[in-house]
């Protein structure tokens, strides 16, 4: 890696990537770089990174909506949104400290681009449900932009929204817009320990099929568990499968109330209030209990009622550590350090209980060596490489980072 | 009107019988549609004042029998137009003398529902409401809910990205749709995405809901279904001025309350639904805000509490919380059937342009205005939660320079909801309607990004050509690709 460019603006962006795109130069795209383990490697001679266009261009707390320049911290716009009683509602997952990177830096921009979404995504919507717009400029060196400030926008296609998840292989963001949701008043949240993976899979998706807004659902092996230092958890040494209720206090007692009446056949829950919550859904967000310790970490989205079974198949072939999030549907998995991070045996479970894995936490080599994203069907590739070439016909950015042909 | 189309190709509509015969050999004679009097029940959608003759309707009853239309229409170079129901209102539906339309409302199953995973995996055809009605039993509910969802399929919401009163809180077709079956303009069935969350690879999901049935036909979609809430009831403030009730909308949201929905009417709606709905609306009111929350009884009445605390402080001229199942049925009853209302009394022309909220009492005098200079009346109704208004602009249809007057004084108003920083279209579509406008939002770099996906999906722009972008635009577009085909190959064929 020889140099790193900076540009401050969207037209400085604009004039690198013509330079870049008149030697046919490619270049690796970054926010802050904290998530830079993954994906294959991308083989670049040069870097570009968004960190330099940084701070919020709007924010209308009456509207729900804030836009930001793409390399401004996630911290930054969590710190303004509190300010004003608002929060980002998918509650983006933090890969820092699971990735061993600095987290405190992660940009907004990428957060989008990777489509980050945490424990809150099975109640309201996933990181792209909430973009409403983005401006960029492409592998042609235009600047574009797409959607806009209003919460409802169906004025062509929806561009922004297909942007979301393609880890900076299309464009390079220079702004998003999104829309925000307010805070919630109280949480609390309802721990039931012991329980096997069928019966939490089960607890959860009961839960969450009431009618009182259930907003996170998550189930942490035993073996996950002893590592939360969360100060009343931390010492169970047991499975814990944990539903969030977030709302105002009375709304809160009185469904906290009518859900333990419901679940009572899975034994009595710990209660967890408001502080005691906030901290434990902050490990959860944070993967605390994924330290990096040289295992490789997957995650599978499946349907709820495949997960147990799914990750018992690979639990035959090796020793792994599971987190369910979205009540089943997406796993956190912890597999040995080979050579192929489980790929094979993994990549088959997902073909037989349907859904996709991708290899979030993996050496260079082991990534240069295995598919990290889901392989896609022949039409549907064939459609991605359209995409990519619609995009950036040269192959500039990003090359190789999600598929070897993208 | 004043709306150019495609110029029909002579040699492809005099091959009809020809083309009829093939499409009969696929779909059998039952689903083909080609004498005139049948094919007059397609000439438009529910932008009447457009009407073209397909050249041939079919209706297929399975994906592969709309994959091998599909196949057919490309190996022939013949245009498609997909329909659902046909209740577009921006002309997404509006058929080309010399296309086929292919019907989807036969395909119309419900094919799988589970609730332990909460999806359910329907045919396209199936109509919004029926999603709903197959789920509701089990207290379970399909979100999204446009006014006309008794008629409108889930492949029109699909393709246009449908709206409804309630998006507000649960989020519009593409927050809602988790997979679907795109059959291509080729003839391929492409799966994407399924029953677990957030498909593998580039959101293609994103890309094809809300691209306006350019993209393939959609027959097959599993869609997110959410339990209910135990129960929901609206309440009505009404105020002096459409001002004071822009700022209570804007309270009510600051205050971190997000109700199921927020709706306007102004005082020319509320009189012609009060009128034909004999909802309970108060007459003498500027503005009428209509505002539903959900919980359990005592949520309820919390929450409409809290609500009202903040409309008192703005001196609300009425204020009713519905009292009973009835009267809530009663006062949905009348913005549901808004549009129909208006309908008996005058022909009219729909907007749907979306503005920032802060905008709205600057943008409601400017409509007025507008409208006025027309010589023209207009009815507010429209989703005041997220700035998605609906201006009906009324005209006289049987008077052509009346018709050209509406057309005008609605392409201002879309012009004013973008100079706001708001867009063209919330929830209808741009159709063949807001066509020649894109150019007020997007740049001509914007608008290429658009084309080029258009044409990975779609090279040779048979399907549904003639909306969304300007003609000359995509004219260019089809210039430019040519050129680039003929300096490289295309790696997507060439691999």
């Amino acid at each position: 890696m020889n140099d790193i460019m900076r540009p401050a603006t969207e037209w400085e962006l604009k004039s690198m990537m013509m330079a870049l795109a008149e030697r046919s130069i490619p270049v690796e795209v970054l926010g802050s770089g904290s998530k830079r383990g993954i994906g294959r490697p991308v083989l670049a001679p040069v870097a570009l990174t968004t960190g330099a266009m940084r701070g919020i261009s709007l924010y209308e707390p009456a509207e729900l909506v804030m836009s930001a320049r793409a390399g401004t911290p996630l911290s930054q716009i969590e710190v303004e949104l509190a300010s004003r009683g608002q929060m980002l509602p998918f509650e983006p997952i933090d890969l820092g400290f699971a990735l061993g990177t600095n987290t405190s830096l992660q940009t907004i921009g990428a957060v989008f681009a990777a489509n980050l979404s945490g424990s809150r995504r099975i109640a309201v919507g996933a990181a792209r449900d909430f973009l409403l717009g983005v401006r960029g400029v492409n592998g042609h060196a235009e600047i574009f932009k797409s959607g806009g400030r209003v919460m409802k926008n169906v004025t062509g296609y929806d561009v922004a929204r297909g942007l979301s998840g393609s880890w900076g292989t299309l464009a390079v963001f220079s702004e998003v817009t999104f829309k925000v949701l307010p805070l919630p008043d109280d949480v609390a949240t309802l721990v039931y320990p012991d329980l096997t993976d069928d019966l939490a899979v089960e607890l959860m998706s009961a839960a969450i099929a009431q009618p009182y807004e259930v907003s996170g659902t998550v189930h942490l092996s035993a073996g996950l568990a002893t590592r939360l230092k969360h100060k009343g958890l931390a010492k169970e040494a047991r499975s814990l499968t944990a539903i969030r209720l977030e709302n105002f206090t009375r709304s809160i007692s009185y469904r906290k109330q009518k859900l333990r009446e419901l679940l009572s056949a899975y034994g009595a829950p710990l209660d967890l209030g408001l502080e005691s919550s906030l901290e434990f859904w902050n490990e959860a967000r944070r993967l605390s209990f994924f330290p990096p310790n040289g295992t490789h970490l997957w995650r599978i989205s499946t349907t709820p009622s495949m997960a147990a079974s799914l990750v018992g198949s690979v639990r035959r072939h090796m020793r792994v550590e599971a987190f369910y999030d979205w009540s089943g549907g997406l796993i956190w998995l912890e597999t040995p350090a080979t050579a192929d991070a489980g790929s094979a045996d993994i990549r088959r479970a997902v073909a037989t209980h349907g859904g996709h894995a991708t290899l979030i936490r993996a050496d260079e080599p082991v990534r240069r060596s295995v598919e990290v994203f889901q392989p896609l069907g022949s039409a549907v590739d064939r459609i991605t490489r359209g995409i990519k070439h619609a995009f950036d016909p040269m192959r500039l950015l990003n090359p190789g980072r999600m598929y070897a042909t993208v | 009107m004043s709306i150019e189309l495609p110029l029909a190709d002579a040699d492809i509509v005099a091959r009809r019988d020809e083309i009829a015969r093939d499409l009969a050999a696929i779909c059998g004679a039952d689903a083909v549609i080609s004498d005139e009097d049948g094919r007059r029940a397609f000439e438009t959608d529910a932008l009447t004042a457009y009407k073209r003759m397909p050249l041939a309707v079919v209706l297929p009853s399975t994906t592969e029998e709309v994959a091998d239309v599909l196949h057919y229409a490309k190996a022939n170079g013949i245009r498609v137009v997909p329909r659902g129901a046909g209740t577009s209102l921006c002309g997404g539906a509006l058929p080309l003398e010399d296309a086929i339309v292919v019907g989807v409302s036969k395909m119309n199953r419900v094919l799988e529902v589970d609730f332990h995973n909460r999806f359910a995996r329907v045919e396209a055809g199936i109509t919004n409401l029926a999603i709903s009605a197959a789920v509701s039993p089990q207290g379970f509910f399909y979100a999204p809910d446009p006014s006309s969802q008794l008629a409108c399929t889930l492949a029109g919401n699909i393709a246009m990205n449908s709206g409804g009163a309630h998006c507000l809180k649960y989020g519009v077709t593409t927050n809602n749709v988790l997979g679907v079956k795109l059959v291509t303009m080729d003839g391929e069935i492409v799966e994407i995405g399924g029953p677990h969350l957030d498909a593998e690879g580039y959101d293609l999901l994103a890309l094809i809901v809300g691209s306006e049935g350019q993209f393939g036909i959609v027959t097959e979609a599993t869609v997110r279904i959410l339990r209910a809430a135990e129960g929901a009831r609206p309440m009505m403030i009404g105020f002096e001025s459409s001002a004071k009730a822009g700022i209570c909308v804007a309270r009510i949201i600051a205050s971190g309350i997000i109700p199921v929905a927020i709706e306007f009417m102004d005082k020319p709606a509320i009189e012609v639904c009060e009128a034909f709905a004999k909802a309970g609306y108060p007459t003498n009111v500027e503005a009428l805000l209509i505002i539903e929350v959900e919980g359990s009884e005592q949520e309820i009445a919390d929450r409409l509490a809290y609500i009202a605390s903040i409309a008192h402080e703005l001196n609300p001229l009425a204020l009713v919380v519905s009292a009973s199942e009835e009267q809530s049925a009663k006062i949905w009853k009348g913005r549901k059937s808004a549009f129909g209302a208006i309908g008996r009394l005058s022909d009219y022309y729909c907007m749907d342009g979306t503005i920032p909220l802060a905008h709205l009492p600057h943008v409601l005098e400017q409509i007025a205005e507008i409208c006025r200079g027309h010589g023209l009346r207009v009815a507010n109704i429209f989703h005041a939660g997220d700035g998605n208004l609906h201006p009906l602009v009324m005209y006289d249809a049987n008077n052509p320079s009346e018709a050209l007057k509406a057309e005008a004084a609605g392409a201002e108003i879309l012009k004013l909801c973008v100079s706001v920083g708001g867009c063209l279209s919330g929830e209808h579509g741009v159709g063949i309607e807001k066509r020649d406008l894109m150019t007020t939002q997007f740049t001509d770099d914007d608008l290429a990004v658009q084309l080029r996906i258009k044409s990975v999906f779609d090279p040779d722009w048979l399907l549904n050509c003639g909306k969304v972008f300007p003609l000359d635009a995509v004219e260019r577009a089809m210039a430019a690709q040519a050129r680039a085909s003929e300096g490289q190959a295309d790696p997507a064929e060439a691999a």
